[in-house]
């Protein structure tokens, strides 16, 4: 079989790790062999921060080597880009939170900011499958990650991961009113 | 895995996805390993994030987060040479700090066993340098293991515990970043607390000679080399080396991850090349390489960053008379970098062009740009405001800056520009003393965190006071080691087991002598330029301690309170003049700015600490 490979990006702070996390356990709670790695760097310093998943009985490495994700995840709109254009394979698919946080460059007024269009082009210029995610006021924007992950669910984005796979994921990894508030935003989400 | 601490206390088998770094202190509780020190750094911090897990009461040993990693290294060698198995882990760069202390350890008897694990970090995602620590392992006589995934990190701290203790030796287990964070289901073994540990104090001289001087230096060196060859044995009757595959004329000899990397482009390779996938780099077993040479025409030498095993393996066929045609290094680029697969198939591809093909490349007319993001300091970060204040006292022209490690590194970058050199944990304040010399027109300043103070900052300090240097030294002082996850420090009130007396910095500055002790809270933006004039003004040896709590740690604490309101400041769009000084001087991530010139409030981003009211000209910054 062959493996199925999901590249999850964002900025430090966003909840990747969490996501990674579920997806994880979610994948192993429907039979796959899964690997996966973080790549922390500096990210609480509001850098780049990136996951691997891998799931397939042969697979030896965590690390998804370059245009090889089936399945790109952006928790903001110019790091999904550039993980699209690193990571994601032709034809395959991304699907994005579509909130901004400015890079420096953008600031300082000596780079322009990535449109959802520019976004839209890029992926069409390779038949990528897009699926924006539309911003929500949330009472606590740190849990985009997990509408993000509702809407991986209703699209079943990740083959053979099923909404209780997830929600026994989300049980092992959470407790108390955490676990409540996000349980609750991830069926209200879906 | 609801509790993380439970979990890795389960007394039957079972099976749990786990990082590395968690995998790891699974292993130093079968093991019975009884001391465990540290400092912190990545990629190791969550190794003490799993300890923690544990409450105080049940943990099988004790766990200190000492004062550096040389301190750190000493403890665990005295609870050694005491009786008890002993672990001390820290980042790459640690063992550098450290290394004036280990360089001893093979030397000494160690009778409770020492395992010295070390976070290397190929690729440099959060050091100054990629070293490659399997140097230390040959300069000191230490036998080093090499783990590729969770499993055999679990695997080899048992495997290197048992050696330690058997041998009463000191061993490295080198595990990479990627080791470290890789997650996967890893099986443990059972484990029983119930049997009764023997913690009595054990050192006795005689189990020396535990001073190595003068006649003692050679039989212990030679007891060293000699434990080598012990070592290389044991090795072997383990079986830790795996073949894989068989054969073929062509051969690949690796280790660590890059052993997955190479499996990873060898999976469809037809004719793929026999594997021999090293346990141990150092001493290596010889008797296993030679056999591996003698029955293949080529080997290639897969290794990330230096040539340790290429040398020492040409000089084995050179020495065993062996012809295979053996292939190591050919480029600078294979020096450098993570030998992720990406970069393993490059590699393989231009050795073997036959069996890998390379890469396909990326069409550039597929590409959008996308503006690169480096790391920020955070929202309301006490740093920034420090940097935008000192850059006011500072001259335009000619000012002399040097940074050290931690968050405020991060001040190098656009827009502040403060910081221009860096070298290593506590080094500022002698670098900004060299810099000192000869330079009456240059004014020079030094920029310290509070962590790194106790670290390696106080020698530096002490010498330019002994020395009369004239520099102004900036502690930046957030209260905790915010860079590596917040960690406990000396002047904290805690430590990691409890609460303990603070040591005060300015306590500590005041008892050394230094006349000149200024100190305010960073978000008084204009007291601290002030005070920094004055300090450069007395061309002297002074210390400005810019203080401002870490405000991630100090918002993370909030948000668990009852009755928490996210706060944001706005921007009256009447009254902003578009002078973008929020944007383009103080820098803020909170600001948003549009393509129109327009100003906004990030409110996913900003936590409302105000700070950056003070920096608009037009006041247009408000709550």
């Amino acid at each position: 079989m062959q493996p199925f490979n999901i590249y999850l990006s964002g900025v430090g702070g966003q909840g990747i790790g969490l996501l990674c996390e579920i997806l994880l356990r979610a994948a192993d709670y429907a039979g796959y062999t899964a690997k996966a790695v973080d790549t922390h760097g500096l990210a609480q310093r509001g850098g780049t921060v990136v996951s691997h998943i891998r799931l397939g009985a042969e697979v030896p490495t965590p690390l998804i080597s370059e245009r090889q994700a089936d399945l790109v995840i952006g928790l903001e709109r110019h790091e999904a880009l550039r993980s699209v254009q690193s990571m994601l394979h032709d034809s395959g698919t991304l699907v994005y939170y579509d909130t901004v946080l400015q890079p420096l460059g953008v600031r300082l007024g000596v780079e322009a900011e990535t449109s959802t269009a520019d976004l839209e082009r890029a992926c069409g210029l390779r038949g990528i499958t897009v699926h924006r995610v539309e911003p929500t006021e949330l009472a606590d924007p740190r849990m985009q990650n997990i509408v993000l992950l509702a809407r991986i669910d209703r699209l079943q984005l990740v083959p053979g991961v099923a909404t209780e796979h997830i929600q026994q994921a989300m049980d092992d990894l959470l407790t108390g009113s955490m676990l409540a508030a996000n349980k609750t935003l991830f069926q209200s989400a879906r | 895995m609801k509790n993380m601490g439970e979990m890795l206390l389960t007394p039957t088998p079972f099976s749990e996805i786990v990082m590395g770094n968690t995998a790891l202190v699974r292993a130093m509780i079968e093991a019975g390993t009884q001391v465990v020190t540290s400092y912190p750094g990545s990629p190791t911090p969550e190794i003490a994030t799993a300890i923690q897990s544990i409450p105080l009461d049940e943990r099988p040993f004790y766990f200190e987060f000492s004062t550096n990693e040389k301190v750190a290294a000493e403890v665990a060698f005295g609870a050694s040479i005491n009786g008890h198995l002993a672990t001390v882990f820290f980042k790459s760069v640690g063992l550098n700090v450290a290394a004036d202390a280990f360089i001893q350890f093979s030397l000494l008897h160690c009778i409770g066993g020492l395992v010295i694990v070390l976070g290397d970090d190929p690729g440099a995602n959060s050091s100054q340098n990629e070293q490659d620590n399997r140097h230390y392992a040959r300069m000191s006589y230490t036998p080093i293991l090499e783990p590729a995934n969770p499993t055999e990190v679990y695997d080899y701290y048992k495997e290197a515990a048992h050696l330690a203790r058997s041998l009463g030796k000191a061993v490295m287990l080198r595990l990479t970043t990627h080791v470290c964070h890789a997650k996967e289901r890893v099986a443990f073994a059972g484990w029983q607390s119930a049997a009764p540990i023997d913690r009595s104090p054990r050192f006795d001289p005689a189990n020396g000679p535990y001073i190595p001087l003068v006649a003692k230096v050679y039989p212990r060196k030679r007891e060293a080399l000699a434990a080598l060859e012990k070592v290389e044995q044991w090795i072997d009757e383990r079986g830790l080396h795996r073949i894989v595959g068989n054969g073929s004329e062509r051969g690949l000899i690796t280790s660590g991850m890059v052993h997955l990397s190479a499996l990873e482009v060898l999976t469809d390779a037809p004719g793929r090349p026999d594997i021999l996938k090293l346990a141990m780099p150092y001493p290596l077993p010889k008797r296993a390489i030679a056999a591996f040479l003698a029955s293949h025409l080529e080997v290639k030498i897969l290794e990330e960053l230096d040539d340790t095993l290429e040398t020492e393996i040409k000089a084995l066929a050179y020495d065993q008379g062996l012809t295979t045609r053996i292939v190591g290094k050919q480029e600078l680029e294979d020096w450098v970098g993570e030998y992720t697969p990406d970069k393993v198939r490059d590699i393989l591809h231009r050795t073997w062009p036959d069996l890998v093909p390379a890469r396909t490349a990326i069409d550039p007319a597929t590409l959008v740009p996308v503006p690169l993001r480096p790391a920020q300091m955070c929202p309301g970060c006490g740093h920034r405001s420090a940097f935008h204040a000192i850059k006011q006292a500072l001259p335009k022209e000619g000012a002399i800056t040097v940074a050290d490690i931690g968050c405020h590194t991060l001040g190098f970058q656009e827009p502040y520009l403060l910081g221009e050199v860096l070298l290593c944990m506590g080094a500022s304040t002698g670098i900004a003393s060299g810099l000192a010399l000869f330079n009456d027109t240059r004014p020079v300043v030094a920029f310290l965190g509070d962590s790194t103070f106790f670290h390696a900052g106080l020698p530096g300090i002490i010498n330019a006071l002994f020395n009369q240097h004239n520099l102004v030294l900036v502690v930046m002082e957030n209260g905790t080691t915010a860079m590596t996850g917040h960690q406990d420090h000396a002047a904290s009130g805690r430590n990691v087991n409890g609460p303990a007396d603070a040591i005060p910095i300015r306590r500590v500055l005041e008892g050394l002598g230094v006349q000149h002790i200024f100190e305010t809270d960073t978000y008084r933006q204009k007291e601290l330029t002030e005070i920094m004039r004055q300090a450069l003004a007395l061309k002297a040896f002074s210390v400005v301690i810019a203080r401002h709590p870490c405000m991630l740690l100090f918002t993370r604490n909030q948000r668990k309170k009852s009755g928490y309101v996210a706060r944001h400041v706005r921007i009256d769009q009447e009254a902003c003049a578009r002078i973008h000084a929020c944007v383009e001087a103080f820098a803020c991530p909170s600001f948003a700015r549009a393509a129109d010139g327009s100003v906004t409030v990030n409110r996913e981003l900003c936590i409302g600490d105000g700070s950056c009211l003070q920096t608009c000209p037009a006041g247009a910054i408000t709550r």
